[in-house]
């Protein structure tokens, strides 16, 4: 199946802990729909929001993203833009001084790297650098790609990079629920907010509230109870995590997922009131190791609960290295479930 | 249409204000109380003064690093700039940005960047959030032929054209960036005087002749409401004094003694307030009580940068976050 044709075709894990906790009924959709449903409903209740970004209006629709947005909304709220990231992300600051509220849809988070000007020197420091004298309110989001020999520039998952940077906040979803409610989230908020979702996650159907509702930025949630572990997980890893956790479950492990959501800023309370629990932690995410996320997470514990932690850290990521295109190495390069399973073990009975 | 006595007489206060201002930053630096890096505006007054002119108070401005001058042309506080420069929580910035970090949104400046070429699309953006809008507001933004370099400004006017947005790009070509001349690194004259055709307005001018830039401004910016799109605006200028801080601390060695001499006869100050006495426009008591008033705003502005409060330790982590 090609990446670009990826069909929803699971129900993500019934995490029950998004819906019912307002009281909410929700319907089965796919995550792409949650997410257009989310800019539909932005478009329609807030005229300053508007959508920009290469292809938002093509028949694909950013994977369905934004799928039909243009014929509702009209050509001039939401908009193609030519290939040209570094400059069309500074509109996307002006725009948002003028008083709108852009969402650029940025395709790959690659491609955010001719953005990184942008979003980086000017975007993230703007509110501080000038005293709090303006503000920019405006959502990148950008889908992390994977398989089809997607290969070394269409597939990086780069969050480690955007959670170093002061100013910026750094939403990871991994719910068809959050997927909506941290859209509405990041377009509501007053300063530049970066999504970075995964392709994996286009793969799930979830339960979905269809009023608009907000997730809170910066609250993680246990997406798992559990006495043993906890595992820190991000993006799609937070499913894997649970498929791990329920096959362990019955050789006795009860490993607690935690789903940050959030990465900047990040819910370290909930983490470490997690870690105080179980005294074990493994943390899993798509990206690299090497001053990557999982260090961050790891090195806060370390830090901050080091008195709870029973036995050493364990990181599970994709390895140090670029992506190759070919489907046997991919397969040897992508961490899932197994490997998972294997930190937690690793964690729990030290090997 | 020839400007008025009032309108030449506010363009040239303006520039004098400007090269006033400046002067005294430089003539001062050296006792490093203003420990922020300052690229001083001598030579290119004419350009921020005659372009700001044509602007309304609700228009917005994009400046660059040597930004004092289009800060105070477009009605920036001169006691907050100058406390800025100070570091002092009083400043426009409150003391976060300093001299390259200058901001006065109630004149439409919503910040300055000094990364070169990254205020060209900011501006781009602004337009289009006027245009999305439905306001009538322009957006003018100023850049050095440094940022002529980089790529934003080529992907910002193709987007300014593409969506017809009200943004005037005004290239201040100075000659030189930090070092390096321009025509070490231009392949020529720019693409926008050739390639752009009537889909651009396009002039290339004198930017030392304040009544040539106003003029031309004025067009641009008057294209630019009226939904025609946007204008660039090439000024030619020369940058009098170093990249960076005062005159005694620009490398010597690197531009010829001559081409320097050659400019200060052109200085667009001396030489518009020349041509005014030769008008009539000014008169010597006039001069002289102009120059009077701004001495004093010079003074009281350095007074009040000099005593107001230093920011402490405990707003360090204030306005990170837009709450």
């Amino acid at each position: 199946m090609p990446w670009s044709r990826i069909k929803p075709d699971t129900n993500e894990p019934d995490f029950s802990n998004d819906v019912l906790l307002d009281n909410k009924a929700g319907r089965r959709i796919a995550y792409a729909e949650a997410l257009n449903e989310a800019l539909f409903q932005a478009l329609s209740l807030d005229p300053r929001v508007f959508v920009m970004g290469q292809g938002v209006d093509d028949p694909s629709g950013m994977f369905g993203a934004t799928r039909g947005l243009h014929l509702k909304f009209g050509a001039d709220r939401v908009f193609d833009t030519p290939l040209a990231e570094t400059a069309l992300s500074g509109v996307a600051v002006g725009a948002a001084l003028g008083g709108m509220r852009p969402v650029y849809f940025h395709n790959r988070p690659d491609f955010l790297l001719l953005a990184m000007d942008q979003l980086v020197n000017h975007a993230a420091k703007w509110h501080y650098m000038f005293g709090g004298a303006a503000c920019v309110p405006l959502v990148f989001w950008a889908c992390v790609g994977r398989g089809w020999g997607s290969a070394a520039q269409h597939s990086q998952a780069l969050q480690g990079l955007f959670m170093h940077v002061p100013g910026l906040k750094l939403i990871m979803p991994a719910t068809c629920f959050d997927a909506k409610g941290l859209m509405l989230s990041a377009i509501a908020d007053k300063n530049p907010v970066l999504i970075i979702d995964h392709r994996m996650n286009f793969k799930q159907r979830g339960l979905v509230p269809e009023e608009p509702y907000t997730v809170p930025i910066g609250k993680g949630v246990i997406r798992r109870k559990g006495r043993d572990v906890t595992v820190v997980a991000i993006s799609h890893l937070v499913a894997e995590a649970y498929a791990a956790a329920q096959e362990l479950a019955e050789e006795g492990i009860e490993a607690e997922i935690i789903d940050p959501r959030t990465l900047r800023p990040l819910d370290e309370e909930l983490i470490l009131e997690s870690v105080a629990r179980t005294g074990r932690l493994v943390v899993t995410d798509t990206g690299w190791k090497t001053g990557g996320v999982t260090a961050e997470i790891g090195a806060m514990v370390a830090e901050k609960g080091f008195a709870s932690l029973k036995a050493p850290i364990v990181r599970v990521c994709n390895p140090d290295l670029p992506t190759p295109s070919g489907y046997t190495l991919e397969r040897a390069y992508y961490i899932g479930k197994d490997d998972i399973k294997a930190g937690i073990v690793k964690a729990v009975r030290g090997s | 249409m020839p400007l008025t006595t009032k309108a030449r007489l506010q363009l040239f206060r303006t520039m004098l204000r400007i090269r006033r201002v400046q002067e005294r930053i430089e003539s001062e630096y050296m006792k490093d109380e203003m420990k922020t890096p300052v690229h001083l505006y001598i030579g290119q007054e004419a350009i921020a003064s005659g372009v700001c002119s044509s602007l309304r108070d609700d228009d917005a401005i994009n400046s660059n690093h040597r930004s004092h001058g289009h800060y105070l042309a477009k009605g920036g506080d001169l006691n907050a700039m100058m406390a800025e420069l100070f570091c002092k929580s009083t400043g426009c910035s409150r003391g976060y940005g300093g001299s390259m970090h200058l901001v006065d949104v109630a004149h439409g400046n919503m910040g300055t960047s000094a990364i070169v070429g990254g205020g060209i699309p900011i501006a781009t953006g602004q337009g289009l959030a006027f245009q999305m809008q439905k306001l009538d507001r322009v957006s003018a933004v100023f850049f050095g032929d440094g940022a002529a370099d980089e790529g934003t400004l080529y992907e910002s006017v193709n987007f300014a054209m593409l969506k017809q947005l009200p943004v005037v790009y005004v290239m201040e070509n100075n000659g030189w960036a930090v070092c390096s001349p321009t025509a070490t690194r231009h392949c020529g004259d720019n693409v926008f005087h050739k390639g752009a055709g009537d889909r651009l307005f396009t002039a290339k001018i004198d930017g030392n002749d304040p009544e040539l830039v106003f003029d031309t401004a004025e067009k641009a910016v008057a294209h630019a409401r009226s939904g025609q799109g946007p204008a660039f605006i090439e000024c030619v200028t020369y940058r009098i004094l170093g990249h960076a801080g005062c005159l005694q601390q620009d490398p010597k060695g690197y531009r010829d003694p001559a081409e320097i001499e050659l400019w200060r006869e052109r200085c667009p100050v001396c030489t518009y307030q020349r041509k005014l006495l030769e008008l009539g426009v000014l008169s010597h008591s006039l001069l002289t009580e102009l120059e009077a008033v701004i001495s004093a705003e010079i003074d009281a502005a350095f007074e009040f940068a000099r005593t107001s409060p230093l920011p402490t330790a405990d707003v360090l982590h204030n306005h990170l976050f837009c709450e």
